[in-house]
């Protein structure tokens, strides 16, 4: 009925969801964006699979029938941009730290 | 109220099973021309044999540099954002 | 209280940095015959910065090494689009060197072949560059955070 692979992209795309919308720790909300993100690209990866065929590469393969080639150099690219919006996010959670002395969404304006 | 945000994601985790049950499957993809093109002829014209470096850095260079473009903005800012204030006179 | 690292680790950290460093190049050079590439490479030699910092902690002196890292970003930005003008000639990003050329130019026919080092053309030559540049770029933020939280807590 489903694939193993489309199931595992729903539960990582809805355990991701969860965790931006339902927690109040900001490390716990950049960590949820990022589980999102590899939901993404297993997505992306599969999408490009031929049945019983290798990787595409021609040192030492056996023979030509190979998996496509092109969503696998998009999802490189999707893996760096990934990293430097993660790099970014978490910088704004330790600046916000050390002005307002915690990381917790709810609360305003702790320390003047 | 929490009940309603609750409610809301496991209507979305339904919406998402049931686009998942009606894609089509992995095994199969269905346009392979520009693919195959590219296995093809990728150790003639561009001389690697790792056909993904090949796209990523002949076929496709233009997002490539997006790429690295993008990864040093983002390190620029993040240096940016944590420098020393120095005390002026 | 002493904060610092103990004996073993030190002496273990400061063992592997040459080989994880070779390898990251290894992974660098080899990106047109095996999978990896300029990104994964340079992931790896900046994974040795950050076992190296974790070990060792921070001196007087790191703050002039990540203007260093900063400077060495720039420079593989730069000569990685310096090699896409070199093919101007035809287009932009061409690959002039493939198949006719007097470094990384030896041709390659279709078919599984174990593979040779100085085929690729311009590719071995972008893929340094960029490992450069991630190396740098995630070595100099790792130092940036660091020094930051470093100046805090004194």
């Amino acid at each position: 009925m489903i694939d193993a692979q489309m199931l595992a992209v729903v539960a990582l795309v809805t355990l991701g969801l969860s965790a931006v919308v339902f927690r109040k720790n900001m490390i716990k909300i950049v960590m949820g964006i990022s589980v999102i993100g590899s939901g993404v690209n297993l997505f992306l990866v599969s999408m490009g699979y031929r049945e019983g065929s290798t990787a595409p590469i021609f040192t030492a393969s056996r023979n030509a029938w190979m998996s496509l080639p092109t969503p696998q150099a998009l999802t490189l690219t999707s893996i760096v941009i990934s990293l430097a919006v993660t790099a970014l996010m978490l910088s704004f959670a330790v600046l916000f730290y050390e002005k307002y002395g915690s990381i917790d969404t709810t609360k305003r304006r702790l320390k003047q | 109220m929490k009940a309603l945000r609750h409610l809301t994601m496991a209507a979305f985790f339904c919406f998402l099973l049931a686009g998942a049950m009606y894609m089509h499957g992995v095994g199969t993809p269905e346009r392979t021309q520009m693919d195959d093109y590219f296995i093809k002829s990728s150790q003639e014209e561009t001389g690697a044999n790792n056909v993904v470096t090949g796209i990523l850095f002949d076929y496709r260079g233009f997002d490539t540099l997006g790429e690295a473009s993008v990864l040093f903005a983002a390190a620029s800012g993040v240096i940016l954002l944590f420098r020393r204030k120095r005390n002026e006179q | 209280m002493n904060s610092e690292m103990s004996a073993i680790v030190k002496t273990v950290s400061a063992f592997m940095t040459v080989p994880m460093m070779i390898f990251g190049l290894y992974v660098i050079l080899h990106g047109h015959l095996t999978p990896g590439g300029g990104f994964p490479g340079g992931a790896v030699m900046a994974t040795a910065v950050a076992m190296l910092i974790a070990a060792f902690g921070l001196s007087q002196s790191d703050a002039r090494k990540k203007d260093a890292f900063s400077l060495f970003e720039s420079i593989g930005l730069l000569a990685f689009i310096a090699m896409a003008f070199v093919g101007l000639q035809s287009t932009f990003f061409a690959n002039v060197l493939a198949g006719h050329g007097w470094i990384f130019g030896s041709s390659v026919s279709y078919g599984p072949n174990p593979g040779y080092l100085e085929t690729g053309g311009v590719i071995p030559i972008m893929n340094f560059a960029v490992g450069i540049e991630v190396f740098a770029a995630l070595s100099a933020v790792m130092l940036a955070i660091m020094l930051h939280r470093r100046e805090k807590h004194d």
